[in-house]
């Protein structure tokens, strides 16, 4: 059956409405259930001795102390869990030549970061095990640490692993074209040094695990806050030596994520490994110091990006250099190879222009390890691009407006293959810029910027245009060896009453999967969308899939949603027909009641047909098919992901004597398709901008020479609050996939993917008038007063 | 003192909390928010830093907003605290709620119970106050999924209709 999607008065319209999410009521009221909320009958409390060096050898653990304390169970050291524990290499054979070294749950010989685990002490309360671990006794010789990604391949730099021969990790040169022809004969050149701070996601409830092990199930059970139930279960399964089927992962609430939590930790596989041993239930709650200094960071570049243009500022060609530090292992399992891999992939992508190369190496330090975080690798190339773009207007003399125009993919240029190979379905860039310019009406933001300036107030305007990757086939992961699902299904079942259930592979981090899902499935079978109750997060119960990453939840988890409720739609009518004596196709399901499709006049409701189905199947024709439960599955095949696309405009003043940076309003435009439900894309985009303000202008992990985090809490550490943020206007073209029916694409990464891009260029717009340009995040006063050379010192 | 001590130390305090009494005996270091979660099953409060930062913990006792972090509970023999589910059963905080639940200012839930805190402080001072002093008040309470935006709508929502309701 198709879906009249144009028409609005539809019956069961539930796609594209702005119903309010089922969960947050509950949510409002404190009846969350995180994990730290979770109590188990006999359940203890683990915490970590950690490194307090960047790289030191483990000499001698001393535990005997601890050991004795009040309330401690029992301390286990690195060497006390290989037996219960193999440990992991982060690698995918897509990246070729990567390498990594074994990573232990607990350190084994060396400690290679500030935080990383060296010790776990059980006890009777989380205090008692904090004081526990304060008693672990651990002598290190401590050895130089790598700290400067810039000298991280000098010969003169120690091996972080000696085995891997040196400090790379990864790299990759993608190029297309003559690049250096194009760039010796081109009228303009400019070129730039980009730096995009290491940061991380402070996610405001930390990591999360309470790990169950039954000796008579030989079950592992696992309450995670997490983002990819299924892919822990792999995880736990395969390290600690148990079949998948016997490590169930259960993921209730979850206190954010943002791509913080969909990565395997030492400290919370360790916490499983100690259950499975001492068979009681064992929780680990992070503090926020520990938080900061093993959460994964993100985004620690340096780029150097170059681009030609014609005379009339035509794109000609762009070449890219990008070097990143990782810390000291590939973070598990996805790797930290691909938010480099996504600036090569992703620079110049809204560009239409056919010549580039570009560059990422991606190397060891004794940092914190980064990994995937909300929009990888995007806001760097997106800031990176749109830096580039600019400056190449100025240059020609072009208004930045006018210069996207001119070289922004065309609407109709679609399929579109970009210079370093993605492909995109169908984009609107056009569209979208020419909606914004007339909802923030550029032109009279123009003009103010003109007359403030002529009072010395400066103000700039940044845009950035941007593309999204989202829907991710299995060629993101799973190709490499990943036991990562790009696919996700749906369970949709009536029951007796009438009323549906959906069971679900991706997860509810807060963004509204599962009040999509519900809207979806109310529309697809034809009931009220509050008679439709979503299960999502339990290995055990749910279709496998692949949870909540790359923005997939609503195209890949709503699309099998919508087909599976389709079906369970088809059973009902086959079934409604033999109790009516009516062509199934003459029927329809509408709030919940079976009607002629022709008039809408109400024929039963659907509790009467689950009554007889579940009651008084003796009542119908033998051979009839009663199955009140339909589960389908989707995944992607004809592109590798599905890109949406979108430009910002941030709005701004420098105050050019202190150095501040007062945002006054940002806008957005973005694609993602069909929407579901405009005010829960609208505040992923809102929220997702925050991010990347966040990152243009605040927080940074910031290190000393020894690979000491200095910042390591929430009051030195800045995030965007309140008081500091803009308004912003959302604004929508909607282009929907051709690969599914429901058409929709992810929205939950396009906001953090543009924002820095545009707050950097907003900044240099109003400092253009002084000659100042600022390429270093985050943007904070101290590095607009160097810029402007208020500072020298 | 040193931590052990502390801890060893027990104090006997009786409060109400959510309008019934409670007596308890206590470790002398044991924070109030600790006392809510893991002595009366209260977990509606939420503890994002435990340094009195991010406002997750935001409670209110004998009439105030305190950071639940930070109030030690052996100071609170006789005192008066009020949780979000003390709140929700009243009703006194359903206004915000449902603007909240309305305008999705929300998305984990993590900060949600520490904002409503924050905010009905707001809301009882009256009048009408400006986007900008809302975002002024609302500036001790970390938010790091929505943005701030919808938060702020919910919350003019609600001293906008209850002025205009006077
Ligand atoms: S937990 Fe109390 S302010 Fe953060
Ligand atoms: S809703 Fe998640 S931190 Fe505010």
């Amino acid at each position: 059956m198709r879906l009249d999607w144009g028409n609005p008065d539809r019956p069961n319209s539930y796609i594209g409405r702005s119903v309010p999410r089922p969960n947050a009521a509950r949510l409002v009221e404190g009846r969350g259930r995180y994990v730290d909320d979770i109590v188990l009958p006999r359940m203890l409390h683990v915490a970590f001795v950690r490194s307090p060096h960047a790289h030191a050898r483990i000499l001698r653990i001393a535990t005997d102390e601890a050991q004795s304390a009040k309330g401690v169970r029992r301390v286990f050291t690195g060497a006390d869990l290989c037996d219960v524990c193999s440990p992991w290499v982060a690698v995918l054979a897509h990246l070729k030549g990567i390498k990594s070294a074994p990573q232990h749950p607990i350190a084994v010989e060396r400690a290679t970061w500030t935080g990383e685990p060296v010790a776990a002490v059980v006890a009777e309360t989380r205090a008692a095990a904090e004081d526990g671990a304060a008693l672990v006794d651990v002598d290190y010789e401590v050895l130089p640490a790598v700290v400067d990604m810039e000298t991280a391949l000098d010969p003169a730099t120690p091996l972080i692993h000696p085995d891997l021969g040196d400090n790379l990790t990864f790299q990759r040169l993608h190029e297309k074209g003559d690049v250096d022809a194009i760039f010796s004969a081109a009228s303009h050149v400019v070129e730039a040094t980009f730096r995009t701070g290491r940061h991380t996601g402070v996610c405001l409830e930390p990591r999360s695990i309470l790990a169950e092990w039954n000796p008579g199930e030989r079950q592992l059970t696992v309450y995670h806050s997490t983002q990819a139930p299924h892919m822990m279960q792999s995880v736990l399964a395969k390290h600690l030596d148990l079949p998948e089927s016997r490590v169930r992962v259960i993921c209730g609430d979850v206190g954010g994520s943002y791509g913080i939590k969909v990565h395997v930790y030492p400290d919370e596989v360790a916490t499983a490994a100690i259950a499975r041993v001492m068979g009681r239930p064992i929780k680990f709650i992070a503090d926020r110091t520990e938080s900061f200094a093993t959460d994964i960071h993100a985004r620690d570049h340096r780029i150097t990006g170059r681009i030609a243009v014609d005379e009339n500022g035509k794109i000609l060609a762009i070449d890219i250099d990008d070097l990143t530090g990782i810390g000291p292992y590939s973070v598990y399992p996805r790797t930290s190879a691909i938010e480099g891999n996504q600036v090569v992939n992703l620079c110049g992508g809204p560009y239409d222009f056919q010549t580039y190369r570009a560059q990422t190496t991606v190397v060891l330090q004794n940092k914190t390890p980064t990994c995937q975080y909300r929009a990888v690798g995007h806001p760097i190339a997106c800031a990176v691009t749109e830096g580039l773009v600019d400056m190449a207007a100025e240059k020609v003399g072009l208004d930045p407006v006018e210069m996207r125009r001119r070289n922004l993919i065309a609407d109709d240029a679609y399929p579109y293959t970009s210079a370093a190979g993605m492909k995109f379905e169908a984009l609107s860039h056009h569209r979208s810029l020419e909606k914004l310019v007339a909802l923030m009406d550029y032109k009279g933001l123009r003009a103010e910027q003109a007359q403030l300036r002529e009072r010395g107030v400066y103000r700039g305007i940044g845009i950035a245009s941007f593309i999204e990757l989202t829907n991710p086939s299995p060629f993101m992961y799973g190709i490499g060896g990943a036991r990562i699902s790009a696919q996700d299904g749906c369970t949709v079942r009536m029951d007796p009453d009438g009323s549906v259930v959906a069971l679900s592979g991706v997860t509810e981090q807060g963004q509204g999967t599962e009040a999509i899902l519900a809207q979806i499935v109310a529309e697809a079978v034809g009931v009220e969308v509050g008679e439709v109750r979503i299960i999502t997060g339990d290995t055990q119960t749910t279709p496998y899939g692949g949870g909540t990453w790359a923005s997939r939840g609503a195209g890949i988890g709503g699309e099998a949603a919508l087909q599976a409720g389709l079906a369970l739609r088809a059973n009902i009518l086959e079934v409604a027909g033999a109790m009516l004596q009516a062509k199934a196709d003459t029927l329809d399901i509408r709030a919940g009641r079976i009607v002629d499709s022709n008039g809408g006049i109400e024929r039963m409701d659907l509790a009467e047909l689950g009554r007889i189905v579940y009651f008084r199947g003796d009542t119908l024709p033998r051979e009839l098919s009663r199955e009140m439960v339909a589960t389908r599955h989707y995944i992607t095949s004809e592109y590798a992901f599905a890109f949406t696309n979108g430009v910002q405009a941030s709005w701004l003043e420098v105050d050019v004597e202190t150095g501040f940076v007062k945002l006054l309003k940002h806008w957005c435009v973005e694609d993602c398709g069909r929407i579901i439900n405009p005010m829960l894309v609208d505040e992923q985009i809102r929220g997702g901008i925050v991010q990347g303000i966040g990152g243009a202008l605040y927080e940074e992990c910031l290190y000393d020479g020894d690979g000491q985090l200095l910042n390591a809490n929430m009051a030195d550490y800045l995030v965007p609050m309140a008081a500091e943020m803009p308004d912003m206007v959302v604004g929508h073209v909607e282009t929907p996939t051709a690969e599914s029916a429901l058409g929709a694409k992810g929205a939950g990464e396009a906001g953090t993917a543009g924002a820095p891009g545009a707050v950097m260029n907003g900044i240099n717009d109003a400092l253009r008038p002084l000659g100042a340009r600022l390429t270093e995040m985050p943007f904070t006063p101290e590095r607009v007063l160097r810029a402007l050379g208020k500072l020298t010192k | 003192m040193n931590a052990e001590g502390m801890f060893r130390r027990q104090v006997e305090v009786a409060l109400t909390v959510n309008g019934e009494p409670v007596e308890a005996r206590v470790d002398a270091g044991k924070h109030l928010v600790d006392f809510l979660r893991l002595d009366l099953g209260l977990t509606g409060s939420h503890a994002g830093c435990e340094h009195g930062v991010c406002g997750a913990c935001t409670i209110r006792v004998n009439g105030e907003i305190v950071r639940g972090c930070l109030v030690l509970t052996a100071q609170l023999d006789g005192a008066e605290v009020w949780t979000v589910e003390g709140v929700s059963e009243t009703g006194e905080m359903r206004a915000l709620q449902d603007a909240f639940v309305q305008r999705n200012a929300l998305q984990c839930g993590f900060c949600t119970p520490g904002m409503l805190f924050a905010a009905a402080e707001l809301v009882e001072r009256g009048g009408r106050p400006s986007r900008e002093e809302i975002r002024e008040h609302m500036s001790g309470n970390y938010c790091r999924c929505t943005g701030y935006e919808a938060i702020i709508d919910a919350i003019e929502q609600v001293t906008s209709d209850q002025e205009g309701a006077r």
